[in-house]
């Protein structure tokens, strides 16, 4: 299975060429760039691992294709992803953010079922690469 | 207008009793200035044959608030010339003998505090019913921040709707599922779980589908949450359907919110014909339950769309964005459904900015500001498909559901297929506009390009390639680009 989420799960892979047009686009906007990782894609973990601070300061695509790089040699096996971050008012949030590393395979989900009364079901959405522990995850890719 | 100055009669003679012009009993004030804390309306007024506009005028004023048809001696038990609606502006509608717009402040202190109940009640009660006009239409108004602070606002917002979802930075996809009616529990949640799988964020269900023989709200839902974590785990993506709970009574869509609550769901819906008072009821009890809102605008047209009589859109948007709801219908411009682009763009603004600037082209006559208010996410739905992207992210932005109901399950090759190339159009328009090209002229080579490598686009696009809906909007903004317009 293809993990789809970000803004652009739906398209071939991003060459480095497309990455680094979406974040010159961030820079453009005055958004803070910010890498991160994970070996966990649930769709309900919030928080992957940051890869180092976010970039306020930075205001060169080619910087932070450095830092991806850097990123990728120590975490290639993982899913990286990068997001643009607005801090003005009435947003102070994430404005995109897009996948730009996936594991060779991804297992994708297990989903579990409880029967309740009524015919409630209730639902528990397991990923198969959790089942190892952090940092195994994706080992023999 | 001819009379500048205030006629109102002052002192006793005020109160002697008989009927008096509207206009000499206080509610044309030419020289009134507003103060911050007024609410202020604007009203299409076409008065009858041989009545006097500003007699016309006055008489909204007069019966939007204190006013009866003759002088009553109690008024002065009251502090009345504050509570009197003032007229304090008249001009003619451009390119339309015989219509005036009014412009009429109101006390803040004739409204309750956080009621669009009471807000509706003096602003389009009686008034419009009024004999003395031929017809009546409630442009604009401008909601001082005094009185924008005393409602909830939209009980999700944009900025936490997406964090919620964590989707960023492209428009939101959804479809409503079709045929709106006569499928059964079982079948309808088929193709929520296609939609939802090929790559839409959101289905939805349409505004009349509520509990009917063929399908009973139970079934509906408990199919739906099967189809909607089916597709989180396919996609590994947060999905949701609208279910909407839109019920006889109060008790009932409290009853199925609190189910579609129990059962996970992330989202639900009502249509606007439940009215005022049940749709703060439910933006209340979406904040409560960290639910989305959504609305569908069913039953508006009936009195949004005529120039000359009812109430604009752009009123009903500011009302809702009061109310709670985090998803209103808005219109798409180019799609099956009535929307003139600028009108359209106003209603857009009002929806999603902290402050709207007077633009009369968009059809917005006031400064309005929200005053922190949650952004209300728009929605663009009906007859729209893959091959309008470009215009669509053009024409509406990236804060707006997309909705392709039609579009997605009309593909050739099935749901999941329309799904997907609605999602890999819109990836690929997001992609080449933050690259810097000109997506709205490249519009369709990019998505020629993007179908090389996806054929449920290709196929779209084949189907689809002529269909337009160009008819003229029955509803544009009365403007003429004149400074002396531009007050």
């Amino acid at each position: 299975m293809r993990v789809t989420q970000g803004c652009f799960s739906f398209l071939p892979d991003l060459t480095d060429e497309q990455i680094a047009a979406q974040v010159q686009y961030c820079l453009d906007k005055g958004w803070a760039v910010n890498i991160e990782f994970t070996d966990d894609p649930h769709p309900r973990n919030t928080y992957w691992d940051m890869w180092g601070l976010p970039m306020f300061d930075l205001r060169d695509a080619a910087g932070i294709m450095k830092e991806l790089a850097d990123c990728r040699r120590v975490y290639g096996d993982r899913y990286i992803r990068i997001s643009g971050f607005d801090s003005s008012h009435g947003w102070e949030s994430v404005r995109i953010s897009f996948i730009v590393n996936r594991p060779r395979e991804e297992p994708g989900f297990r989903l579990d079922r409880q029967e309740a009364a009524g015919r409630n079901v209730r639902y528990a959405t397991y990923s198969y690469a959790a089942v190892r522990p952090e940092g195994e995850r994706y080992a023999d890719q | 207008m001819n009379v500048q100055q205030s006629i109102t009669v002052r002192g006793k003679d005020r109160y002697k009793s008989g009927v008096m012009e509207y206009k000499r009993m206080g509610y044309w004030e030419p020289d009134y200035e507003p103060k911050d804390t007024d609410v202020i309306a604007l009203f299409r007024v076409t008065p009858q044959d041989g009545v006097d506009p500003t007699e016309a005028c006055a008489a909204v004023a007069g019966e939007s608030s204190t006013a009866t048809w003759t002088v009553v001696w109690t008024d002065r038990l009251t502090a009345a010339e504050k509570y009197r609606a003032k007229c304090y502006r008249v001009d003619p509608v451009p390119n339309s003998p015989g219509s005036y717009f009014a412009y009429i402040a109101y006390d803040l202190d004739l409204f309750e505090a956080g009621s669009i109940s009471n807000l509706t009640a003096s602003i389009i009660g009686n008034v419009f019913g009024f004999k003395p006009l031929k017809a009546l239409r409630l442009e604009d108004m401008r909601l001082p921040t005094a009185y924008v602070k005393t409602f909830q606002g939209p009980a999700t917002g944009i900025v936490v709707e997406r964090e919620r979802l964590d989707k960023f930075g492209r428009p939101l996809l959804g479809a409503t599922v079709k045929p709106k009616l006569g499928l059964s529990g079982r079948n309808y949640g088929r193709v929520v779980y296609e939609a939802l799988k090929g790559g839409l964020d959101f289905t939805k269900d349409d505004e009349n589908i509520n509990s009917q023989p063929f399908m009973h709200w139970r079934e509906r839902f408990l199919y739906c949450m099967e189809a909607v974590n089916r597709a989180q785990a396919a996609t590994g993506e947060i999905k949701g359907t609208y279910l909407n709970v839109t019920a006889a009574t109060m008790e009932d869509m409290y009853e199925r919110a609190e189910f579609a609550h129990e059962l996970g769901s992330n989202i639900v819906m009502i249509d606007l014909v439940i009215g005022y008072t049940a749709i703060q009821s439910m933006a209340k009890w979406a904040r409560r339950n960290n639910m989305i809102l959504h609305l569908h605008r069913a039953g508006h047209s009936t009195y949004t769309r005529q120039r000359n009589h009812g109430v604009s859109f752009r009123v009903i948007a500011k009302w809702m964005r009061l109310a709670g709801v985090d998803h209103i219908h808005a219109g798409t411009v180019v799609g099956k459904l009535e929307g003139d682009p600028n009108t359209t763009r106003g209603y857009y603004d009002i929806c999603r900015e902290d402050f709207n600037p007077m633009q009369l082209e968009h059809g917005v006559f006031f400064n309005q500001n929200w005053a922190s208010l949650n952004k209300l996410m728009p929605v663009a739905s009906g007859g729209i498909h893959a091959g309008q992207m470009h215009q669509l992210l053009d024409l509406l932005g990236e804060d707006v559901v997309l909705q392709f109901g039609g579009g997605t399950i009309g593909h050739p090759r099935g749901i999941q297929a329309g799904a997907t190339a609605n999602r890999v159009a819109l990836e690929a328009m997001i992609l080449a506009r933050n690259e810097g090209r000109d997506y709205v002229h490249e519009g369709p080579e990019i998505l020629a390009k993007a179908a090389q490598t996806c054929t449920p686009l290709r196929e779209a696009l084949d189907v689809w390639k002529d269909v337009t809906f160009n008819y003229e909007s029955t509803d544009a903004p009365d403007f003429v680009p004149t400074p002396s317009m531009a007050v």
